[in-house]
């Protein structure tokens, strides 16, 4: 592979639904953790829902694109009442366990074969995008956008997705700008400061896992759009962690962090993975057999954003100065 | 001994003439530990009071307690003739009942004037779907603000405006606290230790902001064991050891009983007599 190739790769990984998926959780997340201070490790759960809300309401019920979308948030905002009422009243940390364990939970119950009839098993659920590909406004051909190729249906697919991004990016700006955004901020800092000066702290909480729950059901939706198949092990641990990651690197109480802290990533990812493919095939690297290039991608990823982390701990938008103060 | 503020003698749990908050056998346990047991205690309106005592007598506690921010075991507590037993802290503060901590809670990265305008009630914007259309809420944003500039300026931190409040000192932070809690307007402002850790230079600033309080008709019960400061400003004192209230009255009466000076002022007012100072407290009586 050349080095057109590889660019045109990473590129195509830059704006490609998945990334718009991990991107969408990364905002939800940004409202958890970022603006409210809330740990949530089980982003995967709510994106699964999402996703299979959605799929089911399709298959099953025979539903309407709308229909589905509403379907697929609402089961991701019900999951966020569920695990956020017996838990909002208490410390951080309680919510974390629970988010973390319920993730998992969920994960082996739709992938169990009681579920089968329902969530197809460990098989998933595929072919449900009918509906929405059928609005594609595109005529047939292939696109050429800069150095990358796109068939009608996959620009269709990306304008959607990155509409979608831009709604949230403007719906979470819109949110922390005001009042009630700064309510959340003062709980970020301080729940019993803001309890003392007559905030209900627990139904602000509650509404921002709602909130980051939901946006995060939209970003399941479209990661599973484009190849139209969900399983259940899109949705393990390395989703949320993945997510994370993601937040950390552009900054975690920014907008703009989450959305160019997904598109490095990935482009990251792409980048490292040709290229070592490149080094290996060229033999520079003859410890390396092609196989492990997958898994060793992930480790020099992993070391880029240690060096990042101890670096730059803001991420790429955080403010300088709030990092100096936690010292 | 007459005054004006108590029906009869100044003795603990005596009746006031004007109370606005009342609270009856108010007990808080931990383990085996009794931190509070208040039979009765009444808190006058418009006055300043001191609520003193040697550490671990159960005054953080018992401020927890009336606010809400912990449960007791037993008793109830009325607040301008409401029952609060029950309420949640963030009810009792919206009635009127505002609290600052021992251990200041400035939102850090928060800047100044944010800090402020969240101590502020009746904001629309603070609603999720308000949140969305301006409109409704610039207003509101504007007459908090303005309150918060005259705020700022009074307690001398409105050069502090656009900081971020981490970037205060120790005692900045105890004056942006209590600034931020006079935001609502309180009928009863509880400050937790309001001198603890601020600068001399600074105390005397403090000491007329919470003279000015009572000036403009609200009533503060504080913490506090500084008692120069307790002197000072205090009209009535009420005195707790072991979780129970063991001396009331004006000041210049309760710093003479005999139980108090032994107990906390005496000849080691500056020192911490802990558990002695408790045994010599049941002596006394």
């Amino acid at each position: 592979m050349d080095l057109f190739g590889v660019l045109s790769l990473a590129l195509n990984e830059l704006i490609s639904p998945m990334t718009v998926g991990y991107i969408l959780c990364a905002i939800g997340l940004a409202v958890h953790f970022g603006f409210t201070g809330l740990l949530n490790f089980g982003q995967a759960a709510f994106a699964a829902l999402g996703a299979y809300g959605f799929a089911i309401a399709i298959l099953d019920f025979g539903w309407d694109l709308w229909g589905a979308v509403l379907f697929g948030l609402v089961c991701a905002m019900g999951f966020a009442a569920l695990l956020g009422l017996p838990t909002l009243r208490l410390r951080a940390d309680y919510l974390a366990i629970v988010t973390i364990a319920a993730a998992q939970a969920l994960r082996f119950t739709v992938g169990s074969s009681t579920m089968e009839p329902i969530t197809g098993g460990s098989a998933g659920l595929s072919q449900f995008g009918e509906s929405f590909y059928a609005l594609n406004p595109f005529p047939e051909g292939d696109y050429n956008i800069g150095i990358v190729t796109l068939t009608n249906l996959e620009v269709w697919m990306r304008v959607v997705a990155w509409g979608v991004v831009a709604a949230a990016a403007l719906f979470v700006f819109a949110l922390t700008r005001s009042p009630w955004g700064r309510v959340l901020k003062g709980i970020r800092e301080d729940e019993d400061a803001v309890r003392a000066l007559g905030k209900n702290v627990f139904s602000y909480k509650l509404q921002a896992l709602v909130i980051g729950g939901s946006i995060a059901a939209f970003g399941g939706m479209i990661f599973v759009m484009s190849s139209q198949t969900n399983q259940p092990t899109n949705w393990g641990t390395n989703f949320t962690f993945i997510t994370w990651t993601i937040l950390l690197l552009g900054g975690a109480a920014t907008i703009l962090g989450p959305i160019v802290g997904g598109m490095v990533f990935f482009a990251l990812l792409t980048l490292i993975e040709s290229g070592l493919e490149i080094l290996v095939n060229a033999g520079v690297l003859p410890f390396l057999q092609i196989e492990q290039v997958a898994q060793i991608r992930f480790l020099l990823v992993g070391l880029i954003l240690m060096l990042l982390v101890i670096f730059r701990p803001q991420g790429f938008f955080g403010n300088k100065k709030e990092m100096q103060f936690n010292g | 001994m007459a005054n004006d503020i108590s029906i009869g003698p100044a003795e603990p749990g005596c009746k006031k003439v004007d109370p606005i908050l009342i609270a009856d056998n108010v007990t808080r346990q931990f383990g085996g530990l009794t931190a509070v047991d208040v039979q009765h205690v009444e808190i006058p309106r418009g006055k300043i009071t001191a609520l003193i005592g040697p550490n671990g007598a159960g005054k953080t506690t018992f401020f927890n307690l009336l606010t809400g921010f912990d449960k007791p075991n037993t008793g109830s507590w009325t607040y301008e003739g409401r029952n609060l037993a029950g309420v949640p802290s963030y009810r009792v503060a919206r009635l009127g009942m505002i609290r600052t901590f021992q251990l200041t809670k400035a939102l850090s990265l928060l800047t100044v004037l944010d800090n402020m305008r969240l101590g502020a009630q009746g904001q629309a914007g603070e609603s999720f779907f308000k949140a969305f259309i301006r409109p409704l809420w610039s207003g509101n944003e504007k007459r908090i603000t303005k309150k918060a500039d005259e705020l700022l300026e009074r307690f001398k931190l409105d050069t502090k405006r656009e900081d971020y409040a981490a970037a205060l000192s120790g005692g900045q932070r105890k004056l942006l606290e209590m600034a931020r809690a006079l935001m609502s307007d309180p009928k009863l402002v509880m400050l937790d230790e309001p001198m603890a850790g601020v600068n001399p230079a600074l105390t005397q600033s403090l000491l007329d902001h919470i003279k000015d309080l009572k000036k403009n008709g609200t009533t503060v019960l504080f913490v506090e064991h500084d008692m120069h400061m307790v002197r000072h400003i205090s009209d009535w004192v009420i005195v707790m050891a072991e979780g129970k209230i063991v001396a009331e009255g004006p000041p210049a009466q309760v710093m003479k009983d005999q139980a108090v000076i032994d107990a906390y002022l005496g000849a080691h007012a500056d020192t911490d007599l802990g558990t002695v100072a408790i045994n010599k407290i049941e002596l006394g009586k």
